[in-house]
């Protein structure tokens, strides 16, 4: 298979998956929420696709919506995380002074266990969908900081860069003319894989009581619903579990497919 | 190398100094008072009124963060604000299932993950070195908690080889802590084991390019010797390297797949610490957990010198 079929395919399956999850409230009439205690832990079935848990809500309905919340995060963490990490690296790669505090701050983030900080983030502000998004958001940050600081290290002692400078350009222009056109192709393909990391986050947060609210129909959420109750009705973990893998993969596919095409540099060596 | 040694673990109190403050500072920027936030909102105003003194909310921030610094350095990480035991107490009871799970995984990540990448170096393009590819786009894309569900259904459910969950320690013999451990340490390995096998192979694919391969290949050395022996160790220096990065993702997955395996470890210490809005257990896990992977990093540095004679300290 090529790349570009890759891309495509991947990029159609996102896609599709965007658009189930942004049209669920008019796709479906069923309520996420819904109680209906006389259709209880029901195996799939033509009224119930996925069939339904323990408190009889619909499992296909919570599914797709719980698709709204994990792609609202991972793009939401994967925007925010490039528009900050990009500013601080530069920042960082502008001083040498603020780059020794800056980097020496982002080496002590990055040692703690990202799951682990986000953990603590959500311990101490309580869980929401915007407060997963910030607290993953502050994990993910110096990882794109790291790139970003590297990338634009290296392009400044470019002859083009070093001439600018030489003939007086001022310092906006040079960052918006010369060093960011170097900056978008690493960091989109670093947002990919920041958007897919901030999407295992946010369903591992919610999974262990730590995410999203527990009446919020995300992935996590019914996940950790499902856990006393999986080994008597496994769909219960199959299908949110099956939703997040494939999402997943076609992140990472892509991911990996738009580094190959925008910034062969990077790709890993011999791949083909 | 002795020299070097301490060295390396002076540059690491700077670090872990950092790291510290981070897990001390997040209490006080989140907005409202810090007791009220750990209290939680059925808190009443004795509760609230016990977390203030507990924290010495009375004194001002930095000389709180050193008298903290303090006692953290002693090996006393504060009393749970549930039960009042020792968080230092609590973690070491929880110690040993985490370890076991730990030392496993990343040991069969390495026995799986290290011939994975030399086979797909050995034979480039060829069915496992795409093999290879297709275990890392995989292992990337399914996070551990469901695919150890997805072990579990198999091999404890239905096939019953194995327990579905629970620990067994140590003391009570060796197959059976061996048996009760084998899936969710499989399960932490799939990712693990990708990006080494993923290491390995573009490692192993630069040395394999060196001229010293070819003279050894003229001469006559059997393959499997020039792979294991001439081009394996010199492509060491990286494997190893991410086999200590790795060990953070490695650490924050076990702390979730605990929960699927009903293993009485850090991670269930964490996930009840969380429903019960205990702070000082978080943060006492969050300290010593990041502690232990400045620590391998640390060892990590230190085994270069052990592979590779050029680096010299």
């Amino acid at each position: 298979m090529t790349r570009r079929a890759d891309i495509l395919i991947s990029g159609g399956l996102l896609l599709a998956m965007v658009l189930l999850a942004l049209l669920a409230p008019y796709l479906l009439n069923g309520d996420p929420r819904a109680l209906s205690p006389g259709s209880r832990l029901l195996a799939p079935s033509a009224l119930h696709w996925f069939g339904t848990d323990q408190l009889g809500r619909d499992l296909f309905v919570r599914v797709l919506y719980g698709a709204r919340i994990s792609l609202f995060v991972g793009f939401s963490v994967a925007f925010l995380s490039s528009l900050l990490g990009t500013f601080v690296g530069m920042l960082s790669a502008s001083d040498r002074r603020l780059d020794a505090i800056v980097m020496r701050v982002m080496d002590g983030v990055m040692s703690i266990p990202a799951i682990l900080l986000a953990i603590a983030l959500m311990a101490v502000t309580g869980g929401s969908v915007l407060n997963v998004i910030v607290a993953v958001t502050i994990v993910e940050i110096p990882r794109v900081a790291r790139l970003i600081r590297s990338i634009v290290l290296s392009l400044r002692e470019q002859p083009y860069v070093e001439a600018a400078i030489a003939a007086g350009t001022s310092r906006p222009m040079i960052v918006v003319r010369h060093l960011l056109p170097g900056i978008w192709a690493p960091l989109i393909v670093q947002a990919t894989f920041v958007w897919a990391t901030a999407m295992i986050l946010e369903a591992a947060l919610s999974f262990i009581g730590a995410g999203t609210p527990p009446t919020t129909p995300s992935w996590g959420n019914i996940l950790a619903d499902a856990r006393s109750l999986w080994q008597i009705r496994p769909t219960l973990v199959f299908f949110p579990g099956a939703f997040l893998f494939m999402t997943l993969l076609a992140v990472n596919v892509l991911g990996d497919g738009l580094r190959d095409l925008l910034d062969p540099r990077q790709a890993p060596e011999g791949s083909t | 190398m002795l020299g070097y040694t301490i060295r390396r673990l002076l540059m690491a109190v700077p670090v872990m100094g950092i790291v510290a403050l981070i897990v001390f500072s997040l209490l006080y920027l989140t907005p409202g008072d810090p007791a009220m936030v750990l209290a939680g909102d059925q808190a009443s105003p004795e509760q609230i009124e016990k977390i203030r003194a507990a924290l010495g909310l009375d004194q001002p921030p930095h000389l709180r963060f050193v008298a903290w610094l303090w006692q953290m350095a002693n090996g006393d990480l504060g009393t749970s604000i549930f039960s009042g035991e020792p968080v230092t107490h609590m973690i070491e009871q929880r110690l040993q299932p985490t370890f076991s799970l730990l030392a496993l995984s990343v040991l069969l990540s390495i026995a799986v993950g290290v011939p994975f990448g030399v086979a797909a170096a050995a034979r480039r393009g060829g069915w496992t070195d795409r093999a290879l590819t297709w275990f890392t786009t995989l292992g990337f894309s399914l996070p551990a908690f469901i695919a150890g569900y997805a072990l579990a259904f198999i091999f404890a459910t239905t096939l019953k080889w194995l327990p579905v969950q629970g620990f067994v320690p140590l003391s009570e013999g060796v197959p059976a802590w061996l048996r009760n451990l084998i899936l969710p340490a499989v399960t932490l390995s799939l990712v693990y084991a990708a990006i080494i096998g993923r290491v390995t192979r573009a490692s192993m694919l630069d040395v394999l390019s060196e001229d010293y391969i070819r003279t050894a290949r003229a001469k006559g050395v059997a393959p499997w010797r020039i792979l294991f022996r001439h081009a394996l160790q010199n492509a060491a220096v990286p494997v190893i390297t991410v086999i200590g990065i790795g060990i953070a993702t490695l650490i924050g997955s076990a702390v979730i797949t605990e929960n699927v395996f009903a293993i009485p470890g850090v991670g269930r210490l964490t996930v009840d610490a969380i429903l019960h809005r205990d702070y000082p257990i978080i943060q006492g896990v969050v300290l010593m957990l990041s502690a232990a992977y400045v620590l391998v990093n640390i060892a990590v540095d230190l085994c270069y010198t052990l592979l590779d004679p050029r680096i010299r300290y």
